[in-house]
């Protein structure tokens, strides 16, 4: 089943779509300027629909079907939040237009930020960051910031988890700082002890991702805050996982001090194939006065007669920009549809929802495969080993043949503290009857493991293409097309 | 609730089975005293409400899609072809996650490799990323891919101020843990020639824009070599629309090209989301950051894609990855790769063209204006410096409000010697009848010539005196 590269459905002299005739007198081109060559593909519109809507039925998506990818939080996208993003008074605004021609652009970025302010607990929020790394990256930039200003140049370290992400660490390299990791104890949580051994005043920060990559509650947040604070170090919160917590426990009231969210994760829009996401960065009243830039402000305060009005302000001392513009601004209308729509009471639910799914799964998974936490309630996802006792296969197998059955796979070999690891996250938009087929197909692959391993070694078969050589890929690069000569 | 679909009776099955009574006995390890905030959000309203409350709040905004507009600066408004859209409106494109399985992501990895593979036509790379956030945090990743080429001994960058402020300002963000010398734009007026003059052996990059930031081509003859003698990299920031016409950089001797890819069919979305280009030479691909989708076969020996050389990146190399890169633009990529695919060779052309017509035809008819002075001699693409005879901002108040036009960006608030001086962009959705009223209400502001008034005695004489003072100093020398 594969669809040919747009270059060989192309023939010269085709065209998609037609531009108009030139309306005015033409100009002399450039001499010994020009390229007299352009290799792009010419195609009919018709082509290049068909060839597009062909190679979407090769994907996989949350509008198809399950897809329980931890620490990816894959819930249903709103189709409203599309439709709001493509009003023509968002669309069409350009950037850089004068202030008062994007009062309505603005009065959505503020209102954002007051939400998120409120859903967090931090003092203020950047909107700008484009993705949950960039907003990590910028939140690391404030915490050197804050050091500096204090005169404190001599803490050169960020203390990460075992459990982290690996954006974590290497957005600490990005910063200037070295990476020091603090070991996990036995019940998932930080090791209290190791983390009193790694505080000291060569440590900026901590990065913590809370619930942690195991999806677990960390049982001793507060101490774990308490000793980072003590060594004058700041906390620095992943909001990767925000969907666990909201309307539950805001992480500016645990002492977090700078955290970004992923509004492509908690609220709701599209993954996009690997974006764009916007990653918002929040802060403590302390740390206010760093953030990127610039961000919305009011401008002139509301009275009897009139509406406030808002512009763009750049914090006093804010790190600079972290991107050009404001932010993925398409983005964060969808996400502020998202919360309009939901309500205080509603984003509670939808922790609540997430936590009790994941809950679910785990409770009836537990049998069938080994769960190393499972003594713990998790939170919105659990970490399961791809293990069946009696048989060779791996997590990788199980993974591709939920894919025959019908199942994105979990994330598998994350995190790297579990062998064999199975991440499943089925978020709080899935109804018991699809977690009950998941279940079914997961028992049922268990079964098979012992009595068919090669039907899973191999797997999958039923997906527009086998296991693919990945080894391959790397060693012989072919990373464009060749051109077809004129 | 409006996306949740559990039941009562469900609900409580599912408590059953985990073994608690109530959803509250789920969150016993959150710190009682913070647990459950009563958030201060306002109350939740329908799907249908959101909606009016949108309508409203977007139609506060003044929108190009209404006004005729002329301002470009970094973003730019194209024509996006239908076909666009109607492809990103796809679920199966923009609900799936990064393609980290490929057996069922193969329609997102495949119009990646495509994207990428019209990329390098467009500027004449070898190859290029699956995108960056936008262009100018793609230049400052050029910057720090260059640091990480010379293995961090070359600690100094030197960068035209002839490139976007706002990508130069990104770049100052990004490397400011760095201990990098980014240099060559405190003189904003520096050409390249001052700037080549700057190069050294501790150079990584130079990092130039082209066309530049006031939309004139800069004269790129024999750079590439003056950079390379050094043993620095070529960093060239290009205007994607702008390759259609112009040699691309590849051609002459850059080693990373990278840019805003906006202009190929992505709506101007008040500034996001946008897509970072980013392409290279393949000899330096292992420092290049981000995605990157390479052909391979399945077991089948069927052709297929995959991302590779994923161990430059963070989830792999965690604190020793190229950058901290996770997710990207997809999306927006696969829209430049149906807007390419779309217009092909001839359309892109095309529309370079057209932008090259209409923003001379602009740029000669605000020239003849009395008052107003383009640089009409340098080469340019589709935008241009307007000096005027008032602020930019006097001017785009008289443009906006008395003839509906957006004008162009006033170059004074990061140029402080171009004070008065607009940067006009025009593209092929600007109809002549637009560029003719721009003219005609530009012309409103014009000043009048001066007209012989007799002058009484008072006027007159410190004039006299004014110039009796420079022929004493005449004399003196």
């Amino acid at each position: 089943m594969t669809e040919p590269l747009v270059y060989e459905i192309s023939a010269p002299g085709r065209c998609g779509v037609e531009m108009p005739e030139p309306d005015v007198p033409l100009a002399k081109l450039p001499e010994g300027m020009l390229r007299d060559d352009l290799p792009l593909p010419e195609l009919s519109q018709v082509d290049v629909v068909r060839h597009y809507l062909r190679l979407s039925h090769l994907n996989y998506s949350v509008d198809k079907g399950f897809y329980p990818l931890g620490s990816c939080t894959m819930k249903y996208n709103p189709k409203v939040n599309e439709q709001a993003a493509r009003l023509a008074g968002f669309v069409f605004a350009h950037p850089l237009q004068g202030l008062d021609t994007v009062q309505g652009n603005l009065v959505l970025m503020w209102a954002l930020q007051e939400f998120l302010k409120e859903i967090s607990g931090f003092a203020a929020i950047s909107l700008q960051p484009a993705a949950g790394a960039h907003g990590e990256f910028a939140g690391i930039l404030i915490i050197r910031a804050y050091h500096r200003s204090r005169g404190d140049i001599k803490r050169t370290k960020v203390l990460i988890p075992d459990s982290a992400h690996g954006t974590n660490p290497a957005s600490t390299t990005m910063a200037g700082f070295t990476a020091v990791t603090v070991k996990s104890d036995m019940r998932g949580n930080v090791d209290l002890e190791a983390l009193k051994v790694a505080c000291d005043d060569t440590v900026a920060g901590i990065m913590i991702t809370n619930p942690n990559t195991l999806g677990l509650f960390d049982e001793h947040i507060e101490q774990v805050i308490a000793l980072v604070h003590d060594c004058g170090a700041l906390v620095y919160g992943d909001g990767a996982n925000l969907n666990a917590l909201l309307g539950v426990v805001r992480p500016g009231d645990l002492g977090f001090d700078v955290m970004h969210f992923n509004l492509h994760k908690t609220f709701s829009t599209p993954h996009g194939g690997g974006g764009p996401g916007s990653g918002p960065v929040g802060v403590a009243a302390k740390l206010a006065r760093f953030l990127p830039g610039p961000i919305a402000a009011i401008d002139e305060e509301a009275d009897d007669d009139e509406q406030p009005t808002f512009k763009l302000a750049m914090p006093q001392d804010s790190i600079g920009p972290v991107k050009s513009f404001w932010g993925n601004f398409g983005i964060l209308v969808r996400a502020y549809t998202y919360i309009r729509v939901h309500g205080p009471e509603g984003l509670r639910r939808v922790a609540e929802h997430a936590v009790l799914n994941a809950n679910y799964l785990q409770a009836r998974l537990k049998n069938t495969y080994p769960i190393p936490y499972a003594d713990r309630i998790c939170m919105h996802e659990f970490v399961a080993q791809g293990i069946v006792q009696g048989s060779d296969v791996r997590a990788l197998d199980i993974a591709k043949r939920l894919i025959d059955l019908g199942y994105h796979p979990p994330t598998n070999y994350f995190p790297l503290i579990v062998q064999e690891a199975l991440m499943i996250e089925p978020t709080e938009t899935e109804s018991k009857q699809t977690l009950d087929g998941f279940i079914d197909a997961m028992e049922r692959i268990a079964q098979e493991a012992k009595e068919s391993p090669q039907l899973l070694h191999e797997a999958p078969h039923t997906a527009p293409t086998r296991r693919l050589d990945e080894v391959k890929a790397a060693k012989q690069l072919v990373l464009c097309t060749t051109f077809p000569q004129d | 609730m409006t996306y949740l679909p559990h039941t009562d009776a469900e609900r409580a099955e599912m408590l059953k089975t985990i073994g608690v009574q109530k959803m509250e006995d789920l969150f016993r390890d959150v710190p009682d005293k913070v647990r459950f905030p009563k958030l201060g959000l306002p109350p939740a309203i329908s799907e249908m409400e959101v909606m009016w409350e949108l309508q409203n709040i977007s139609g506060a905004n003044v929108n190009v899609g209404e006004f005729p507009c002329f301002l470009g600066a970094g973003a730019y408004n194209h024509y996006v072809p239908v076909t666009v859209d109607y492809v990103l409106s796809r679920g199966e494109f923009y609900t799936a996650y990064t393609p980290y399985q490929p057996e069922i992501s193969q329609g997102t990895l495949q119009a990646m490799f495509e994207y990428q593979s019209m990329m390098c036509a467009l500027t004449g790379m070898e190859v290029s990323n699956a995108s960056h956030y936008d262009g100018a945090t793609s230049a400052a990743e050029g910057v720090m891919m260059a640091v990480a080429v010379s293995r961090g001994a070359r600690r100094k960058v030197v960068i035209s101020p002839a490139v976007h402020p706002q990508y130069r300002q990104v770049i100052y963000t990004y490397t400011q843990g760095m201990e990098l010398e980014i240099t060559g734009d405190e003189n904003l007026q520096a050409g390249l020639a001052d700037l080549v003059k700057l190069l050294d052996d501790q150079t990584a990059a130079l990092v130039i824009q082209n066309p530049n930031f006031f939309g004139q081509m800069e004269d790129v003859q024999g750079l590439a070599d003056q950079v390379h003698a050094v043993g620095a990299l070529l960093i060239v920031v290009a205007d994607p629309i702008s390759l259609a016409m112009f040699t691309p950089p590849g051609a002459y001797g850059a080693d990373i090209v990278c840019g805003e890819g906006q202009p190929l069919g992505i709506p101007l979305s008040y500034g996001g989301p946008y897509l970072g280009y980013f392409t290279s030479r393949k000899a330096l691909v292992r420092q290049m950051a981000g995605r990157i989708v390479g052909q391979t076969v399945d077991i089948d020996n069927q052709r297929g894609y995959v991302l590779t050389l994923s161990t430059r990146e963070q989830h792999i190399r965690r604190e020793k990855a190229t950058s901290n890169i996770c997710s990207n633009q997809g999306l927006m990529a696969l829209a430049a790769a149906v807007y390419m695919s779309t217009m092909g060779k001839c359309g892109l052309r095309t529309v370079a063209e057209l932008c090259y017509h209409k923003s001379h035809y602009a740029a000669e008819k605000i020239d003849a204006l009395r008052g107003y002075v383009v640089d009409i001699r340098r080469p340019f693409f589709k935008e241009f410096v307007v000096k005027c005879p008032t602020s930019v901002a006097r001017v785009n108040r008289h443009l906006l409000h008395k003839w509906g036009i957006v004008g162009g960006y006033d170059l004074g608030r990061d140029y402080p010697h171009l004070k008065n001086h607009m940067l006009v962009a025009v593209t092929e959705m600007n109809r002549k009848e637009e560029i003719d009223a721009l003219v005609a209400a530009l012309k409103e502001l014009a000043p009048t010539p001066a007209r012989k008034v007799v002058k009484t005695a008072k006027q007159v004489a410190p004039k006299k005196a004014a110039a009796r003072k420079t022929a004493s100093k005449r004399r003196a020398r």
